[in-house]
């Protein structure tokens, strides 16, 4: 067997699905693994010889060799191009993830954040130096506490969840410097994973509070879990069913009167953004995703960013490093003193996502505050829209209008054989990625759709075409059908156990003897 | 608005739909008094052309590195950035597609991960490796945490050669965490005696090769000493093309490897997005935390990829999970990936040696200056040099004179007056001869 029917397995070997001799299919093109390639003696870069210089390595000098594949750079664009078209992206199509918010990512941001000025600047540059990229700091944080209605922000996490670490960090800064020993967090049970693994991770013990019947939090259940050893309370807001909390005001008015802190999990912070103020919902914590709301590219799993915005109360425990004005333009505090005396340490490394800071500014510079707001009305519009229009061949759980995404639950699948999982495979086949699945947890396998303010209704209207006649073919008992889906995509249905129980993270020479062994 | 496809037809005719009067009705969860009416005091919306014009005056109060000879590294390191990466990383599919939980539609994204993992496998030595943590700085303290839980102990014992970001920001999950650190001072000249402060409660030693004052070092019997007491070895990488020169942390008996991976295919763009490297051994793969991939068959049997391992990870454990990251840093990932590609054996080793090359011809010019001494004997691409007065002055004076002289310890040590004369100076692939020649001149002016 050549090295090229060896890359792609026994898709050659023996099933005969492709029909073709070359293993492709038209456009699906097989590409085999960078390390299946016969590599002697290729290079994609040139470098110059190195300049006559003393070797100052001694012992500690590489011995073997590391096994890295030489390829030439027509290769490597080739081998790259391939593998990008085997995947769904926002630009490709409705990328309806709840709580994902996939929305369009200008490339605007893009061409911004690549000047020079931004991306080729060291970060330990002295201040004197980076004058313009402090600016873009304090801006973005500007725009992010006129947005939320907060006095302050801390701008170094890297992510979502890195920001609720930030957040809930603070929160145990805050008790400490009362002398207070607060171990408990109620998190709301329809909360994103990352909520209760961020307590765990602070040291908090987690306790959930249920939903009631309506998809909010339970206020009396909540109410009665309050005690003098509740640190905080996790929600989100819109909550992940995609429901305002309607008690939200009681529910922080609560939270403060135990004396406890109220985090809001910004996640969802698209519906409402230019519309309403967290500040003004009793929020005292919340993170951001600028790669949620604010148009950074998801990359394929990040980076993002998570700026936290921060109530009085909590701000003097915001993490360094610190942008602030001084007598010479802007100035970085980088140590636990004088005015950041009582930070509570460091996240990571330098100052922050200052790549995604460039991207997220241009993005609300584009839109300016009037733009945000028809933001969140089109994206609350547009999952309303949805809604309404599958309420009769699907099933919801509670009863709307919803705010930026629309949650159903697999009643209207009892019976049938057919299950979410199944929907949401069989949408692929349709050409749409399919919805947030199972998530959240407080209802029955649910289908979680999020399509934001940058789908088109036309977009819109094909979707639910498709999903209305897709319920259809379920009633219709066409199960068949449902559990072979995808069968138009370039793997269909691939074994996630058998993956789990013999892991193969990597690629080996060992393994790739044994696989030809194997054939 | 461009970025709106909605018409005002069109939204009156999905009201009608709806069966609402207004979008306003769509908001009658919030509670009246949050309602905000009036417009939020910021500038309205504005043209690409203005939007442009705006931010490229703030980029251009900036000095990039590139413009002017440019010697900083401590953690961040500008090297050369093939234009293929950079054109491969915008392709739509790629940088506009999510993290690949539906694998039958992101089989792009799944394989080039899988191929990032085997790259830094193979680089640092070790058996595994994750899809990449945010930075590494956050991967370290990620790398302590992994070791407490594999040994059920509860101290770090930190090399005073960890990049002092790293230290703090171990410390402080440390304090939240419950956990302790045992930090030695950082000392640029004398060796420190990690063995002999490992004990019962070790979890594990965190070192960092080539370290935060640029010492190559071999750690092969503190892993010898650690794991004779029941500890780890946590290896640290800052500068990742170290590893096309130098003895990889997995030949020298470490148990995890965090590292900075920046140097690979992304430019410095002020400290982020970076991109976080976490490798171990295979034993320990389940403790691992952060995104996997694993290979597998479809339906049809055709090989393929998923995330795996995922019962280890917040969406599934909640609060049991081994970490509490969900987002990584994929897309700095991929541009590692075509970079390293672009790279392979002879350019992956080739362009270490040119860093060492330079590092070493430009330690030459500088300690030629009088009053200047570099402290190391032996380094990759960064060193320490003695100055006779404070560094951070020195660099101040030299950027008068267009030179990015180096990273004054001072910067990151602001309390330890000891330090105050030490300059970290780093020279890579992207410094020429001309750019050494021109900052000995201009230091000797200034001394």
């Amino acid at each position: 067997m050549n090295e090229w029917s060896k890359a792609i397995g026994n898709f050659t070997a023996g099933t005969g699905t492709s029909g073709t001799y070359s293993g492709h299919r038209g456009l699906q093109i097989e590409e085999p693994l960078l390390f299946e390639r016969d590599s002697e003696g290729r290079c994609g870069v040139d470098l110059p010889e190195p300049p006559k210089a003393r070797n100052r390595l001694g012992a500690h000098a590489r011995k073997g060799k590391i096994g890295l594949p030489g390829i030439s750079e027509p290769e490597i664009v080739r081998h790259f191009t391939r593998l990008s078209q085997k995947n769904y992206a926002i630009d490709t199509g409705l990328y309806p993830l709840g709580s994902c918010t996939m929305k369009h990512n200008p490339r605007l941001n893009e061409k911004m954040a690549r000047l020079p000025g931004f991306a080729d600047i060291h970060p330990l540059q002295p201040v004197s130096t980076v004058q313009g990229a402090l600016a873009v700091i304090d801006q973005l944080a500007h725009w992010l506490k006129v947005l939320t209605g907060m006095p302050a922000v801390a701008m170094s996490p890297a992510a979502g969840a890195h920001g609720e670490l930030c957040g809930m960090m603070a929160i145990r800064a805050a008790h400490d410097a009362k002398g207070e020993r607060r171990n408990k967090v109620l998190v709301a049970e329809s909360a994103h994973g990352t909520n209760p693994a961020t307590a765990a991770a602070c040291g908090f013990t987690v306790e959930a509070v249920p939903a009631n019947e309506r998809g909010r939090v339970d206020l009396a259940a909540m109410k009665a879990q309050l005690g003098p050893d509740v640190a905080a309370v996790m929600l989100t807001n819109p909550n992940t069913c995609g429901l305002f909390e309607t008690e939200i005001r009681e529910i922080a008015d609560a939270v403060h009167a135990a004396g406890a802190y109220f985090y809001c999990d910004g996640a969802n912070f698209n519906a409402i953004v230019g519309r309403v103020r967290p500040a003004d919902l009793g929020v005292d914590v919340m993170h951001i995703n600028l790669h949620k709301t604010f148009s950074t590219p998801h990359g394929g799993g990040g980076p993002g960013a998570g700026p936290v915005v921060l109530a009085q109360s909590l701000a003097p425990f915001a993490p360094l490093p610190w942008v602030v004005h001084g007598k010479n333009g802007f100035e970085v505090l980088e140590k636990a003193e004088g005015a950041a005396s009582q930070a509570f340490g460091r996240l990571k490394g330098f100052h922050g996502q200052m790549g995604m800071f460039v991207r997220a500014l241009a993005y609300m510079m584009s839109h300016g505050a009037d733009g945000l707001r028809q933001v969140a009305s089109d994206a609350v519009l547009n999952a309303n829209y949805i809604l309404a229009s599958l309420k009769d061949d699907m099933t919801a759980p509670f009863e709307g209008p919803c705010m930026h995404e629309a949650l159903f639950d697999d009643r209207f699948l009892k019976d049938t054989g057919v299950t979410t999982l199944d929907i949401a495979k069989a949408l692929i086949d349709e050409g749409f990625h399919p919805m947030t699945m199972y998530f959240p947890l407080v209802v029955r396998g649910a289908l979680l759709i999020e399509p934001t303010e940058t789908e088109s209704k036309a977009t819109l209207d094909r979707f639910i075409g498709v999903l209305k006649a897709l319920a259809a073919e379920a009633r219709d008992g066409k199960v068949e059908k449902f559990r072979a889906a995808p069968v138009l995509t370039p793997r269909r249905r691939l074994d996630e156990t058998g993956a789990a129980r013999q892991p193969v993270l990597r690629w080996t020479p060992a393994g790739e003897a044994e696989r030809n062994a194997a054939e | 608005m461009r970025y709106l496809p909605l018409t005002e037809a069109e939204r009156q005719e999905m009201l009608a739909v709806i069966g609402v009067p207004s979008v306003d009705a769509l908001f009658r969860d919030v509670p009246k008094a949050a309602w905000r009416d009036a417009p939020f005091d910021l500038p309205p919306h504005q043209g690409e052309l203005q939007v442009e014009r705006a931010l490229a005056k703030l980029a251009g109060q900036n000095v990039p590195a590139g413009s002017v000879p440019s010697f900083l590294g401590a953690g961040a390191y500008r090297h050369h950035v093939p234009a293929t990466v950079d054109h491969m990383i915008q392709r739509g599919e790629f940088m506009t597609s999510y993290t690949p939980y539906q694998p039958e539609v992101t089989q792009g994204t799944l394989q080039y991960l899988f191929e990032f993992q085997t790259q830094v496998a193979l680089i640092t030595g070790m058996d595994v490796a994750n899809a990449s943590m945010y930075d590494g700085a956050s991967a370290t303290a990620e790398a302590v945490m992994m070791a407490n839980r594999i040994t059920r102990r509860t101290k770090a014992v930190i090399s005073g050669g960890l990049h002092p970001h790293y230290r703090e920001t171990t410390a402080t999950h440390a304090h939240f965490a419950g956990f302790t650190v045992e930090q030695f001072a950082p000392n640029p000249s004398a060796d420190e005696d990690l063995a002999a402060a490992i004990d019962d409660k070790t979890s594990c030693v965190v070192v960092q090769n080539p370290d935060f004052f640029g010492r190559v070092r071999d750690y092969s019997d503190l892993a010898a000493a650690a794991h004779a007491k029941g500890a780890l070895l946590v290896v640290v990488v800052n500068e990742i093309v170290s590893l096309g020169a130098i003895v990889p942390p997995g030949e020298m008996g470490a148990d995890i490897v965090a590292a900075e991976g920046q140097s690979i295919g992304n430019p410095l763009t002020f400290g982020g997005p970076h991109v976080g490297l976490f490798a171990t051994r295979e034993k320990y793969v389940r403790q691992m935390p952060g995104r996997l991939v694993g290979q597998t068959v479809d339906a049809d049997g055709r090989r393929g990829w998923v995330l795996t391992l995922s019962t280890r990870e917040q969406h599934i454990r909640r609060e049991k999970a081994t970490s509490n990251i969900c987002t990584n840093s994929g897309l700095c990932a991929l541009a590692f990936t075509i970079h390293m590609s672009l790279l392979g054996e002879t350019g992956f080793t080739g362009l270490a040696a040119l860093n060492h090359a330079h590092a070493s011809l430009l330690a030459d010019k500088l300690a030629a200056v009088p009053g200047v001494s570099v402290l190391n004997d032996g380094f990759f691409n960064e060193f320490t040099l003695a100055l006779p007065k404070p560094a951070a002055e020195v660099v101040e004076a030299l950027v008068a004179k267009d030179v990015l002289a180096g990273v004054p310890v001072s910067r990151l040590y602001p309390d330890r007056p000891e330090l105050a004369n030490l300059l970290l100076v780093a020279a890579t692939e992207t410094n020429t001869e001309a750019d050494m020649d021109e900052f000995a001149a201009k230091l000797r002016e200034v001394l």
